[in-house]
């Protein structure tokens, strides 16, 4: 379980996030709702030991994350998967060497293991065939379908997922959702997905929260013009 | 006060990229492709750069020397120069200019694309997987490359002196192999050996500490380029201090 206690954050005057705690399941889908530019990557950042609050704590399985330049939360965040909004591939690896980058360097797996599990990871997203390309030759849906192969190949406990259907087309988005469910229906994983998109919360999430003014708000089946309005 | 933290910030950062788990197995496979890139991949320029260090230095020496002291001085004048100062200090800034650079433009497009980000989730080191394989190449890719300047450019001060300067060559020979000194050779590896270190650091702290967009990495680059030269003349005149002072 991920537990976020009193965060703060402020980029100079504008305060981000104000005093938000709330709990993060394992087992369940959390989604953390708004529009763009309201701080959700950054309440997702600072919960993967990513960002420095300017107060409160973070806590992965009841120990606390550390934050600064040199911090080493690795034992901590090391089960963590993280679908970045931009996809962060390394561009110098084809697609079967990202996915299994994290395998290659934080187990003692051999490299039959390792290739057997990322086939079966690119091959779970659709992308086997596209194993040997380049992220530049890649697609912004099919960048977004290796950085989910990548972070769920290591097994992670819990799972998070920054904007993972935002510019996708239809059927991208709905594999996206498909592999969102799945693993939220095997396994205890915790999963927290990020969104603007309402449709996606619908679809996702156990517990909804929305973020408004710095402001973590419960928002459990909220309708659209809820939404819209809150926001006006 | 900024100017206080900031070298401890610079040297915090060469200490957690070097004294971090090393994990040869792992390491060992990136260290030779960056030597491939910072230390090979030199050798052109570095080839060429020495063949001009050689013809000047030749020049200059016999200017100043001719018809003052017998002629093996030219050699011996030459030697002792390439080897003791234009070698190191000359091939660290064309190595500073070629590695601090990108190295630092490498890294700060990775972390402006949350590549850096993403290693630190995974839960791989990012000082081990990217800082620590660059500073080691560029350390000891450096010496070979200022051994390299070295045999050219005495080799082309040589022929120069001894087909155009009228020196000839048994004279230039016996100035350099006469008055050679292992102190001076040394004091030169030594000399490159922590520039190489200080080119790798500057350009890994520099790209690492990119906040922001395609400006902010060139910001990032040309600060590793000026710092590490500036790190190299301070570095040289503590080591001639240390080595050299009589």
């Amino acid at each position: 379980m991920i537990r976020v206690e009193e965060v703060s954050k402020r980029f100079r005057e504008r305060v981000v996030l104000d005093h938000v705690s709330f709990d993060v399941a394992d087992g369940a889908t959390t989604v953390i709702l708004g529009p763009s530019g309201i701080g959700k990557t950054v309440l997702l950042k600072i919960m993967a030991g990513l960002l420095r609050p300017d107060e409160g704590r973070v806590l992965h399985d009841g120990r606390r994350l550390r934050f600064g330049r040199f911090a080493d939360n690795q034992e901590l965040t090391g089960g963590l998967g993280y679908v970045f909004q931009g996809g962060a591939l390394f561009d110098s690896l084809t697609v079967a060497e990202n996915v299994s980058l994290v395998l290659e360097e934080t187990t003692r797996l051999g490299p039959a293991e390792i290739r057997s599990r990322t086939d079966e990871v690119l091959r779970r997203v659709g992308m086997a065939e596209h194993a040997g390309l380049y992220p530049r030759a890649l697609s912004g849906g099919m960048t977004r379908l290796v950085a989910i192969a990548r972070a769920l190949v290591a097994d992670p406990r819990c799972v998070f997922f920054d904007e993972p259907t935002t510019g996708l087309d239809p059927a991208i988005r709905e594999r996206v959702f498909e592999m969102i469910r799945e693993l939220r229906e095997h396994g205890d994983r915790a999963l927290v997905v990020v969104t603007h998109d309402l449709e996606a919360a619908r679809l996702l999430a156990d517990y909804t929260y929305m973020l408004r003014v710095g402001k973590l708000v419960r928002a459990d089946n909220v309708r659209k013009e809820d939404y819209e309005q809150a926001y006006s | 006060m900024k100017a206080l933290v900031a070298p401890i910030d610079y040297l915090a950062f060469l200490v957690r990229c070097l004294v971090g788990s090393w994990d040869l197995r792992r390491t060992w496979p990136r260290f030779i492709a960056q030597l491939s890139v910072h230390g090979v991949g030199a050798l052109p320029v570095v080839v060429i750069t020495s063949v001009f260090i050689g013809l000047t230095t030749a020049v200059q020496t016999t200017y100043q020397l001719m018809g003052v002291v017998p002629k093996y001085f030219v050699g011996m004048g030459v030697g002792r120069l390439v080897l003791i100062e234009l070698a190191p200090v000359l091939t660290g800034f064309i190595v500073a200019g070629r590695s601090a650079s990108a190295i630092a433009a490498e890294l700060g497009a990775m972390r402006v694309s949350e590549q850096i980000d993403a290693l630190e989730v995974m839960g791989v080191d990012p000082y081990r997987y990217l800082c620590l394989p660059r500073i080691l190449a560029t350390s000891i890719g450096l010496p070979v490359l200022v051994v390299v300047t070295e045999v050219v450019a005495v080799f082309t001060a040589l022929f120069i002196s001894s087909s155009m300067l009228n020196v000839p060559a048994a004279s230039f020979t016996y100035g350099v192999t006469h008055f050679f000194m292992m102190r001076d050779f040394t004091g030169g590896i030594v000399k490159a050996v922590l520039f190489g270190l200080l080119i790798g650091n500057s350009g890994c702290y520099y790209g690492f500490h990119v906040h922001g967009g395609a400006e902010a990495v060139g910001r990032a680059t040309t600060r590793a380029v000026v710092l590490s030269a500036v790190l190299i003349l301070l570095v040289d005149f503590v080591i001639a201090f240390l080595f050299f002072k009589i």
